[in-house]
């Protein structure tokens, strides 16, 4: 994507840390989400208190990403492409923070969840819709490194697969619920787990619209399918706010 | 919307061959979308200018609209200057420049034969990179061009145009006690704000501007910048600039000169976001070609 180096060579270092430092973010935000994952499904309460605590590496990484930029402006001035680079970094930046808060989330969901008892049979949908996620997150940064915004347009697509996924689940569990009262405290938390997941997507699909401006200097301006009114009333109503 | 007042923000890509050809000075030109006009002001198309034996524009075909603020960028020695100067047909004066092409304002031929040079000139102003104030009063360095272009009746007019250009340069306030010392007892600042209340006295529909900033501080420089922009309101305005920030704040659209050709020419934040050409990006992103 880069055409030849910058006359000043401390700019050409600059952005490259900066690039380096929204890939190490990736990275680690990937290993917190895949353990999430599989500290609920291995029922292990020290891995959830560790991706608790690990979450701060991401939020520090996160600061260090707004400083360099905050310096890169005021200092640099960056014009087109690199302007676009910092930007996106920015962007980058804060949805991958968030995709790490929601992985924190699970983690937080995960330990009552195993207090409890209880395994519901619905809890066996998770890992399936979070590698969904973990494989668009995983496309979305090699798009990012590859500067290859038609990837990062398949990435974008594949969030319906997961909004479906959220969907279909949801019902599941109100069926589960519906069944015997006493799911119902089990399953609100793996309703909230599935609720995390499918705002990760989302916040990919950001990093794809992200990496589409950057790559081709223009939105990613496609219609995207609209899912149905009730499944949009579905997936919007119950908004995680922890 | 008020169709008439309407800036231009947006005129097509006149580099790479697009279908300007048809386009004419001081005619409405519907967008694409039909939503917006604009009005060209002046036009280059296929210029070819030479020093002696040296070519040193190859088929420039520019517009610039009317009301608003053109930026030529570009590394040194491209052709900005020389462009500039086609304009006002001020390359006349250099011996051995020559030029071939088409250069029209509202329509009209500037190379027509039966033309006034120095009635064009007071059509198209022009400000240089050095401020270069008469030595003469700060009176008389304003009142100089309606003087000889008869634009007073009387004294009482001239005195009038003469504070009015002052004002709107932003620069009556600090001379207002001194109209009778010398410009060029005044600050570079204020030496370049006289050049261009010079320029604007003779009410000119286009003011060219060759460096006007190179030589000031920040502050002056900022207070020339806020100046084009409230100039563009009654003025059409083309501005060479080595500042590519100052490019982007000042004008909506960016013409980039490269080895004597027009590489592109696009709406300003177009080009300093995502500019279509390798070599713009290069230029405006420092990088090596
Ligand atoms: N009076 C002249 N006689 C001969 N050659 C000239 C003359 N003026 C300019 N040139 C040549 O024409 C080319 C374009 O010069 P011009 O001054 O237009 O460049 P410019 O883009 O304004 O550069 P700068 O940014 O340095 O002012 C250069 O190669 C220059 O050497
Ligand atoms: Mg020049």
């Amino acid at each position: 994507m880069t055409t030849g180096h910058h006359i000043v060579k401390s700019y050409d270092d600059e952005l490259k840390a900066l690039n380096d430092t929204i890939i190490e973010m990736a990275n680690l935000t990937e290993i917190q989400f895949e353990s999430a994952i599989q500290a609920l499904m291995n029922q292990d309460t020290e891995l959830a208190y560790k991706i608790i605590k690990d979450d701060d590496r991401i939020d520090d990484l996160n600061h260090e990403v707004d400083e360099m930029t905050m310096k890169l402006l005021a200092l640099r001035q960056p014009m087109a492409m690199d302007l676009r680079n910092v930007v996106a970094a920015i962007k980058i930046s804060s949805d991958l923070e968030r995709i790490a808060d929601y992985a924190t989330n699970m983690a937080r969901r995960t330990v009552p969840l195993i207090n409890e008892g209880t395994v519901i049979r619905p809890i066996h949908n998770i890992p399936r819709m979070g590698e969904a996620v973990i494989e668009m997150l995983k496309n979305v940064v090699d798009a990012y490194i590859a500067g290859d915004a038609d990837k990062a347009v398949a990435v974008w697509h594949a969030d319906k697969a997961v909004d479906e996924m959220y969907v279909s689940l949801f019902r599941e569990l109100l069926t589960y619920m519906m069944e015997d009262a006493s799911h119902i405290t089990p399953c609100t938390h793996v309703l909230f787990i599935a609720k995390n997941i499918e705002r990760m997507g989302d916040h990919v699909t950001n990093v794809c619209e992200t990496v589409y401006y950057l790559v081709r200097g223009e939105p990613l301006r496609e219609d995207r399918v609209r899912k149905t009114r009730t499944d949009r009333l579905l997936t919007d109503d119950i908004e995680t706010k922890e | 919307m008020n169709m008439e007042n309407n800036r231009p923000e947006t005129v097509k890509s006149v580099a790479g061959g697009m279908a300007i050809d048809t386009a004419v000075t001081g005619e409405k030109n519907l967008k694409m979308d039909g939503t917006e006009e604009t009005t060209i002001k002046m036009s280059a198309r296929n210029l070819d200018v030479f020093y002696g034996e040296k070519q040193a524009l190859f088929g420039i075909d520019l517009d610039v609209p009317e009301q608003s603020v053109t930026a030529l960028i570009g590394p040194s020695g491209c052709g900005k200057s020389t462009f500039l100067r086609c304009l006002n047909r001020m390359n006349d004066t250099i011996d051995g420049c020559r030029v071939d092409g088409d250069i029209r304002i509202d329509q009209s031929d500037i190379y027509d034969r039966a033309l006034d040079v120095v009635e064009l000139r007071a059509r198209i102003g022009m400000v240089f990179q050095k401020p270069n104030p008469f030595p003469k009063s700060i009176y008389d360095n304003v009142a100089y061009g309606p003087k000889i272009h008869g634009l007073a009746q009387d004294k009482d007019e001239l005195d009038e145009i003469v504070r009015s250009s002052l004002e709107r340069a932003g620069l009556l306030k600090e001379v207002v006690d001194r109209l009778d010392s010398p410009g060029t007892g005044l600050s570079g600042g204020q030496q370049q704000r006289l050049c261009i209340a010079r320029a604007i006295a003779v009410s000119p529909e286009v003011i060219l501007m060759d460096e006007p900033c190179s030589a000031l501080d920040p502050i002056a420089t900022a207070h020339i910048e806020e100046l084009i922009d409230e100039l563009r309101e009654n003025f059409t305005i083309v501005i060479v600039t080595h500042n590519m920030q100052q490019a982007a704040r000042v004008s909506q659209q960016t013409a980039f000169f490269h080895l004597g050709i027009l590489v592109e020419c696009n709406a300003t934040n177009e080009i300093f976001t995502s500019p279509s050409d390798e070599r713009t990006q290069g230029y405006i992103t420092g990088r090596y070609g």
